[in-house]
């Protein structure tokens, strides 16, 4: 597989997993607002992902629901940032945030590359993650050193710098104030224990009637 | 928490009609939430948002003489036009 399809899978994966996670919300978050709020950013997610596999489906083959939900569990090349189970408040802001802020250094890393069809589509995603990162970046600030809130960016940020390659890593730690030295990574490549009973339930329904149609 | 009341533009031009509300605890939060409830679909053009405290409501209206030839729908003339229109009809015609 080239470089590039490595790539668009990497962020399609972050982008299509991390709005699984985020619509666990849906329902249940802390006010009808919030509620609304959250869901429609973890539609905007999984919207993010359709693009980039459709983009990957041209060199791959296949269509954008093939590469979504006919993988195998450890073809998945998401970051385990995006995996965790975090049914918990504190804990989601500081990984909305933390992803937002590394997702925000990729995207502006695309948009400056040379390949100018995966630099209009980074484009067109930016527009709509700038409603994501006033979002995170409210909340965060809110939250700003509530013991909680400190102890959840502290626990993910391993997880946070595993987003990244190690070259764009430094700029998240200047941007989240966050220290580069302290932390080993949680590198892409590596599943946690949790995405498993996600993938099982993401895609039983393509699963239980291969090719059917609806 | 504080309640802001909003208030949606479809197209540009258009009078703003109020579209509901949303409880924020600051004005950031307001139009975070604001932007995700009333705007996501493209369904608006503009939104405003005001705190209800700034609204300055009036629902008292005092009509103790009913006065209700100076309301916009007047009073009811059916009964006149029934009146007049028998009139036209049994007058003799006009020769002209």
């Amino acid at each position: 597989m080239s470089e590039r399809s490595l790539l668009l899978l990497s962020i399609a994966d972050d982008e299509l997993i991390l709005g699984w996670r985020d619509s666990e919300w849906t329902g249940i978050a802390p006010t009808l607002e919030e509620d609304v709020a959250f869901s429609s950013i973890a539609q905007n997610e999984i919207g993010h992902a359709r693009a980039l596999y459709e983009l990957a489906a041209t060199e791959l083959g296949g269509d954008a629901d093939a590469l979504a939900f006919d993988r195998a569990l450890d073809d998945y090349r998401c970051a385990p940032l995006v995996e965790l189970h975090l049914l918990e408040w504190a804990h989601t802001i500081a990984r909305r945030w933390l992803y937002e802020e590394a997702d925000w250094i990729r995207i502006e890393a695309l948009k400056a590359g040379d390949d100018t069809e995966l630099a209009g589509l980074a484009a067109k995603i930016d527009r709509e993650e700038v409603y994501h990162r006033i979002h995170a970046q409210m909340w965060a600030h809110r939250l700003g050193d509530e013991p909680r809130f400190r102890a959840a960016v502290e626990e993910l940020w391993p997880y946070a710098l595993g987003v990244l390659p190690a070259e764009l890593r430094p700029e998240l730690a200047r941007r989240t104030g966050l220290q580069l030295e302290t932390a080993g990574a949680v590198e892409r490549g590596t599943h946690t224990s949790e995405l498993e009973a996600l993938w099982n339930e993401m895609t039983e329904v393509r699963r239980s009637v291969p090719g059917a149609t609806w | 928490m504080p309640i802001f009341e909003v208030f949606r533009q479809e197209k540009k031009g258009q009078a703003f009609a109020h579209a509901g509300s949303v409880e924020a605890p600051d004005e950031a939060f307001a139009e975070a939430w604001a932007r995700e409830q009333y705007g996501r679909r493209g369904e608006s053009e503009a939104l405003w948002l005001v705190p209800r405290e700034a609204v300055h409501a009036i629902t008292d209206w005092a009509d103790e003489f009913d006065l209700k030839y100076r309301r916009v729908d007047g009073y009811s003339i059916k009964a006149r036009l029934k009146e007049a229109r028998e009139r036209a009809q049994s007058a003799p015609a006009v020769d002209r």
